[in-house]
């Protein structure tokens, strides 16, 4: 792997006394995307403005390109090889085309450069039509274009961008995230992205990190993470709705028997007796069958019978929460809903494969 | 009424004639009262603009002390001034008391609080992430506070009109450093006080009216200017 663009070393941040960041390693890849995910206050927006030297940090270093951050006075000179977008479009007052190239004009680029660049990524973003348009009359989504082509228009070797599809609505988010892509995975423009939202940072990221309390709890490829989160506290992050506290009574041929409260499962997984662990379920790896019905000939090894105490519709399917003296979270399409017949306070059998659970080792 | 009406009617006069006294006393208000506007404005946008972007100890009283001065009472500025300007005072070496240049400088003892004042607002109103924004685009520090100041132009051109309407229409430090003296320091509100007193009530209506249509030509030009533009 060749050296990475930017790279942390023992950073921490704190205010008024207070740690809010503690990074003791962090690199970041030339041409990749890294999705920094978690939930608000966890630190994430600090971490951005630690990457893009618009902040120093109270502890540690920050490399770019093998070279600690220089002085105050060459700093410039290196912001201006990076370029930020954050959650407000923040643009000035003038045209969209006054906006997209403030950068540029900034740097005092060549006229004909500039003409060139506003071309290209203004095309790329499809607000070529609004060049002359004031931005106080645009909507928040062609806000958001101008912004993202105001910096992308800098060609920089790092593009941070902080929550900057927070304030838009569903539809206006999905077009510009889709384009957004298109243009990151065609330019492979170094990118670090920061985000609430589990769906953005799959959507963008080639590597992942999840930022809770100041701290990167998991950094690795976007499968990995939310396939084998490493906590508990990344598990709930990345949407495991069921986590249940296990002690491995017995393994027998790889299949070890975990009593959970109330019940005794199975799971396939390198575990040894007398180890406490934690089984996480994601709703998708759980089938519902009404009691009485054929659940005896699912191969699922584990079945445990409760009662459906509420379901919230999302999207295309209903997440049912099911207790069965645990609780657990299952996805549900509408239409099975319908035609298994089931509603709050339904007796169900619960079932997954002994393979499902995902199995945190606890301490 | 009738001493208005007639009042009036002679200052119309007054004025059509282009009294020589009336064009000297307004134009004087002009010179003294635009320069010391203008150099409010160097001294009030630059300190109320470090106000706004830089912390330091001891910021919030700086900027509660600027907002007292917003309100300091001329008479008070004239007094101090005065005691400055005097023979036997710290700058009476300078021979200023009772000339032009000393009701500049009162006036602008008035005005650079309200300018001073009025940027930190102004400045202070823009989104707190803009700045850094401008950074993360990569202005440099001149760069941000000059794109800063031309965003909050308009509340900007607001202070200028402050800056000038309090001191343009101020009598306590124009006549008191001075001097209310014929042909060498006599302003419009000052000659009205003295031609109020003698009971010339024509004369006064025509300063009062020239002092009401130079406030008003000099508001209009800087509204064009703050809001040209701004019709969406």
């Amino acid at each position: 792997m060749s050296a990475p663009i930017l790279r942390l070393e023992g950073i921490q941040v704190a205010y008024d006394g207070a740690l809010i960041l503690d990074v003791p390693s962090l690199e970041i890849q030339e041409g990749q995307t890294l999705a920094v995910i978690g939930p608000n206050g966890a630190g994430k927006s600090t971490l951005l403005r630690l990457l893009g030297v618009l902040e120093a940090p109270t502890e540690g270093r920050v490399l770019f390109r093998g070279r600690p951050v220089p002085s105050r006075a060459a700093l410039l000179s290196l912001r201006r090889r990076m370029a930020s977008v954050f959650q407000e479009p923040l643009l000035t007052d003038g045209t969209v085309e006054e906006n997209v190239s403030l950068g540029l004009r900034l740097r005092r680029t060549d006229p004909v450069e500039v003409t060139r660049r506003l071309q290209e990524w203004m095309g790329a973003l499809g607000i070529r039509d609004l060049a002359k348009r004031h931005t106080r009359t645009l909507s928040g989504g062609e806000a958001q274009r101008v912004s993202l082509a105001r910096a992308l228009v800098l060609e920089p070797e790092v593009l941070l961008l902080d929550e900057p599809f927070a304030a838009l609505d569903p539809p206006t988010r999905e077009g510009l995230l889709a384009d957004l892509k298109t243009i990151l995975s065609k330019a492979r423009i170094t990118t670090v992205f920061v985000t609430h939202d589990r769906d953005e940072a799959l959507a963008l990221g080639d590597q992942v990190a999840v930022m809770i309390g100041g701290r990167i709890l998991q950094a690795d490829v976007p499968e990995r993470v939310f396939a084998n989160p490493i906590s508990e506290e990344v598990a709930r992050f990345v949407g495991v709705e069921t986590i249940l506290p296990g002690l491995v009574r017995s393994v027998n041929d790889g299949l070890a028997a975990v009593e959970v409260p109330g019940w005794t499962l199975e799971v396939a997984a390198p575990l040894t007796p007398g180890e406490r662990i934690l089984l996480c379920l994601r709703p998708e790896e759980i089938t519902l069958f009404p009691k009485g019905t054929v659940a005896a000939l699912s191969s699922a090894r584990n079945q445990l019978h409760g009662r459906v105490i509420r379901h919230l519709p999302t999207g295309a399917a209903y997440r049912v929460t099911i207790d069965c003296g645990v609780l657990i979270v299952a996805a549900v399409t509408r239409q099975s809903w319908q035609q298994l017949g089931l509603a709050d306070g339904v007796e169900v059998v619960t079932s997954f494969k002994a393979t499902a659970p995902h199995v945190i080792h606890r301490a | 009424m009738e001493l208005i009406w007639e009042g009036t009617k002679q200052a119309a006069l007054l004025l059509i004639r282009g009294d020589p006294d009336v064009l000297r006393i307004t134009l004087l208000s002009l010179q003294v009262s635009g320069a010391a506007t203008l150099l409010s404005l160097l001294v009030g946008i630059p300190l109320g603009t470090a106000l706004a972007l830089t912390r330091f100890p001891g910021r919030g009283i700086a900027i509660s002390l600027v907002n007292t001065g917003m309100g300091l009472p001329p008479v008070v500025v004239g007094l101090f001034v005065s005691i400055f300007l005097w023979r036997s005072g710290p700058l009476g070496f300078l021979e200023l008391l009772y000339t032009p240049t000393a009701i500049v400088i009162a006036q602008l003892v008035i005005a650079a609080p309200i300018v001073t004042g009025l940027t930190v607002a102004a400045v202070q109103q823009l989104p707190p992430k803009l700045r850094l924004q401008l950074i993360g685009l990569g202005a440099s520090r001149l760069q941000v506070v000059w794109l800063l100041l031309k965003e909050a132009r308009l509340p900007l051109l607001a202070a200028v009109m402050a800056g000038f309407g309090g001191v343009i229409s101020e009598i306590g430090a124009s006549i008191m450093v001075g001097g209310n003296i014929y042909r060498q320091t006599r302003v419009l509100t000052t000659a009205t006080v003295l031609e109020t007193s003698k009971g010339n009530f024509d004369i006064a209506i025509a300063l009062s009216l020239l002092l009401l249509l130079l406030t008003f030509a000099v508001n209009w030009t800087l509204t064009m200017i703050q809001q040209r533009g701004r019709t969406t």
